[in-house]
């Protein structure tokens, strides 16, 4: 029993907590931000299989894992702008264009995929640098941990303490928040929320790209498989809707899923992957419910729904 | 002295359906209060918000200081000076006080941050400045109505407002604090040279503070005049086009059984505070209760608890003699109550659904509104709301356009009449007439007395003394959350009643 224990919370399922968690984490930062602005992102699932794609589609044609990252941001950006003009300058429903994005992305991906690398997928293409420090190796269980990660997994606690500060230290953002809350307050202000929310719209299009280049350019080398994000977009909208929009509480959040993960990933070796594999899952359903409970436990009165309804 | 700061020239504006607008031409000069009067839906507001450059005009032109209004932006209208506070708050309730204030000129560290201490200080500067007491670091949400009107007026007068737009800022407040909005108004004119436009439904008000009043109705401005050339009644006339008599109003029957029964009611505000401390009282039919309280003495709470919209920690309420304690809305409603609640945009109605969809709420599973396979039934909807559009004297674009459109006394009037229509046996108000014109004021009235008349037992609660003293059989005042006296409307002065109210004098129960 001792022997499965050590095994479980052993460095290696805290290294595997690290990069389960790290592309969920992404994309939750990014969801965040439409988040706070009052849009209900579900399209975040399709954002990061096309940014999985691009980044190794980018890394074949150059050869250059920087290059998939440019190519893939830039993709990132396009898909951000254009969710922005349907959601924001069309006023479509958020919902509908979210299903639509993820449905359209496994088509167009699935599509490209077979015409560019064939039937057995891309493989072996450049992937992005792993960080392996000298002095990390000296700690005895954080060195295991830490060293050997992707570069991402560091990029994206740097990125993830910039959003929190952006979000609840600067003038920007509190003008994404307000155009969420109450847009109606910007725009007496003589601010349009709507560029608010084109803004965490591209934001959000970009981490979830960069969540996508971790999946295929940050763990195996340069791989990409159908379908990869393989719901990841969801979990991360789960992580969300958690932390209440928090990138510090969100980025957590997915520390969590990332353990679970990781120990499902242990307990193969014990009981039936089957089960195993639902663990996240069930996980994702427990902080829902979470979730629910404590916003039971928070309305007193029904006049708290006003500060969540939509604009 | 009469040197003009707004030139409005042949304003015209046009929304679908509406001409809220209608060749409007009006100066108003630099030091002076100007009061704006008008039934609801006359277009006060539509004139106001396009001064602060929230619609562009379809016709016409606004001069500004002498100078043309080239864009029709409140980005454009706050750097030429104007300020304005909406008849519905513009505030974000999740946020300071003090960042509220600052919003759009946030103080900054190393040009990126915002610095919180900075934003206090200033804030704190202003509240000195103006008189305007607040706590800069206390959330909004978590504010008064009252306290968060003074955050909106710091707001504009962060943003360097000489103009000051007021639309119905006293139309929530409580007669103090109504008297210490005017205070700094007057000082603010006085000291500082500022033009104040103000808009209300209260003559007195009117008489009280301006210099000059301008009556609108339906689109057009009527009549500008001096105020102190005027009287209240003159000015009422003006505003509906005929003589408004505030007749006595005819109350008959005696009361019958016990109606709505609360007994030892305690209740907790948002924060988690006692807000109804064992308070009982009960309603017959036929009689009209009145509470008389200042805002936040927990009879806001005691409503929604009756309603189901508040959990109740301990006490019961009964309605019709059945124990409804802690039970849903539904299943209150089912046992015959409605619900007139203070808040109209948050919990009265839906702003997105038409008017007409406001209208039939709570009664779409009734046979009439279905058809064949449940579907509900249009041309039978559209009749029954074209009907109590009629009825209650509504105006607005109609029962299909989008209720959070209507002016805001109209969204009043969708409101009461959908609950006056289910005709219960109980019905609980609040606020009847907030934001309400004068005419309309009276035709409220009258419907209250007409169901009283017929057997309903009604609790009523108001910020307005008058309202409560006019309407009611009997009159209770409660003072942080329990009742302080009981009184029957006639054997009382309000100035009685006003002592009971703030807690200097109290009956032992
Ligand atoms: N955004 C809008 N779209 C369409 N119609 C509108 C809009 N805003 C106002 N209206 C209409 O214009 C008319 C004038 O409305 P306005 O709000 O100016 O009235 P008001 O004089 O301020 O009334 P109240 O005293 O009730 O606040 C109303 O009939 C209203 O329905
Ligand atoms: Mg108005």
């Amino acid at each position: 029993m001792n022997d499965i224990l050590g095994r479980i919370f052993s460095a290696g399922t805290f290294q595997q907590m690290l990069r389960s968690a790290t592309p969920v984490a992404l994309a939750a930062i990014g969801g965040s931000m439409t988040e706070h602005a009052g849009i209900m992102n579900i399209g975040m699932d399709g954002m990061i299989l096309m940014g999985a794609f691009f980044a190794v589609l980018g890394s074949f044609l150059f050869q250059s894992a920087m290059a998939g990252l440019a190519l893939t941001l830039g993709v990132g950006l396009i898909v951000g702008l254009f969710f922005a003009l349907l959601v924001v300058k069309f006023k479509s429903d958020e919902f509908i264009i979210g299903c639509a994005l993820n449905t359209f992305a496994l088509g167009l991906t699935g599509y490209l995929s077979d015409s560019v690398f064939g039937a057995s997928g891309a493989k072996g293409n450049p992937s992005l640098l792993v960080v392996r420090l000298p002095f990390l190796r000296k700690i005895p269980f954080i060195g295991t941990v830490l060293n050997g990660q992707s570069i991402l997994v560091w990029v994206t606690v740097v990125l993830m303490v910039i959003m929190w500060v952006f979000v609840y230290k600067t003038p920007h953002g509190f003008w994404l928040r307000a155009s969420g809350e109450k847009p109606e307050t910007l725009r007496t202000a003589g601010i349009s929320p709507e560029r608010m929310k084109w803004i965490a719209s591209i934001l959000c299009g970009l981490f979830c790209a960069l969540a996508g280049a971790y999946l295929s350019l940050g763990q195996l080398s340069g791989t990409f498989s159908k379908g990869m994000s393989n719901s990841r977009g969801y979990i991360a909208f789960a992580c969300v809707i958690f932390a209440a929009a928090h990138p510090g509480k969100a980025y957590l959040a997915a520390l969590m899923f990332g353990f679970f993960d990781a120990i499902g990933m242990r307990l193969q070796a014990y009981v039936s992957s089957e089960l195993t594999q639902m663990i996240p899952y069930i996980i994702t359903i427990l902080m829902m419910i979470y979730v629910v409970v404590r916003q039971n436990n928070r309305r007193r009165a029904p006049r708290k729904l006003q500060g969540m309804a939509k604009s | 002295m009469s040197e003009p700061v707004v030139e409005f020239r042949h304003i015209s504006m046009q929304f679908p359906g509406v001409l809220a607008n209608d060749d409007i031409s009006l100066t108003v000069n630099k030091g002076e209060v100007f009061a704006l009067v008008g039934e609801n839906g006359a277009g006060k507001s539509t004139l106001m918000n396009l001064l602060y450059g929230i619609y562009t005009p379809t016709g016409g032109e606004i001069y500004i200081r002498g100078r043309r209004v080239e864009r029709y932006n409140p980005k454009y209208a706050i750097d030429q000076g104007v300020g304005m506070v909406h008849q519905h708050f513009m505030l974000v309730p999740s946020f300071t006080a003090a960042q509220n204030i600052v919003m759009r000129k946030e103080p900054k560290k190393l040009g990126l941050f915002y610095d919180n201490a900075e934003a206090i200080r200033q804030t704190r500067a202003l509240v000195e400045e103006y008189g305007l007491e607040v706590d800069p670091t206390e959330k909004v949400a978590d504010l008064s109505v009252g306290l968060q009107q003074r955050v909106e007026i710091l707001k504009a007068l962060y943003r360097g407002a000489d103009i000051l737009i007021l639309d119905e800022p006293t139309a929530v407040l409580t007669p103090q604090e109504t008297d210490e909005l005017f205070a700094v108004l007057r000082r603010i004119v006085a000291e500082k040279q500022m033009t104040v436009i103000l808009i209300t439904h209260k003559l007195g008000e009117v008489m009280a503070i301006s210099d000059r009043v301008g009556v609108m109705r339906k689109g057009r401005l009527v009549n500008v005049k001096n105020t102190s050339e005027v009287d209240q009644r003159q000015i009422a006339s003006m505003m509906v086009g005929r003589p408004v008599l505030y007749e006595a109003l005819e109350k008959t029957g005696t009361p019958g059984e016990l109606r709505i029964e609360v007994a030892h009611l305690r209740c907790l505000d948002e924060r988690g505070l006692p807000a109804v401390r064992d308070l009982s009282l009960s309603v017959r039919s036929g009689e009209v209760l009145g509470i008389a309280a200042v805002e936040g003495n927990g009879q806001s709470e005691l409503i929604e608890a009756i309603a189901g919209m508040q959990h109740i920690e301990s006490g019961s309420v009964k309605i019709c003699g059945k124990d409804v304690t802690n039970r849903s809305p539904a299943e209150i409603r089912a046992a015959g109550l409605a619900h007139v609640p203070e808040d109209r945009l948050a919990t009265g109605l839906s702003a997105e659904a038409s008017v007409g969809e406001n209208l039939l709420t709570g009664r779409q599973r009734e046979k009439r509104f279905r058809k064949a396979f449940d579907f509900l039934d249009r041309s039978s909807v559209a009749r029954y709301a074209g009907e109590l559009y009629e009825r209650f004297d509504i105006r607005g674009a109609g029962v299909d356009a989008a209720a959070g459109d209507m002016s805001g006394g109209n969204m009043q009037k969708v409101v009461i009449a959908r609950e006056f229509n289910f005709d219960t046996p109980v019905l609980i108000i609040a606020q009847p007439t907030r934001g309400v014109d004068v005419g309309a004021i009276e035709f409220i009235h009258s419907r209250i007395i007409e169901k009283r008349n017929a057997g309903c037992a009604i609790l009523l609660c108001s910020a307005d003394l008058d309202e409560v003293f006019r309407l009611s059989d009997r009159i209770v005042t409660i003072y942080e959350g329990r009742v302080t006296g009981e009184f029957v409307t006639d054997q009382v002065t309000r100035e009685e009643v006003g002592y009971y109210m703030t807690g200097a004098r109290e009956v032992a129960q």
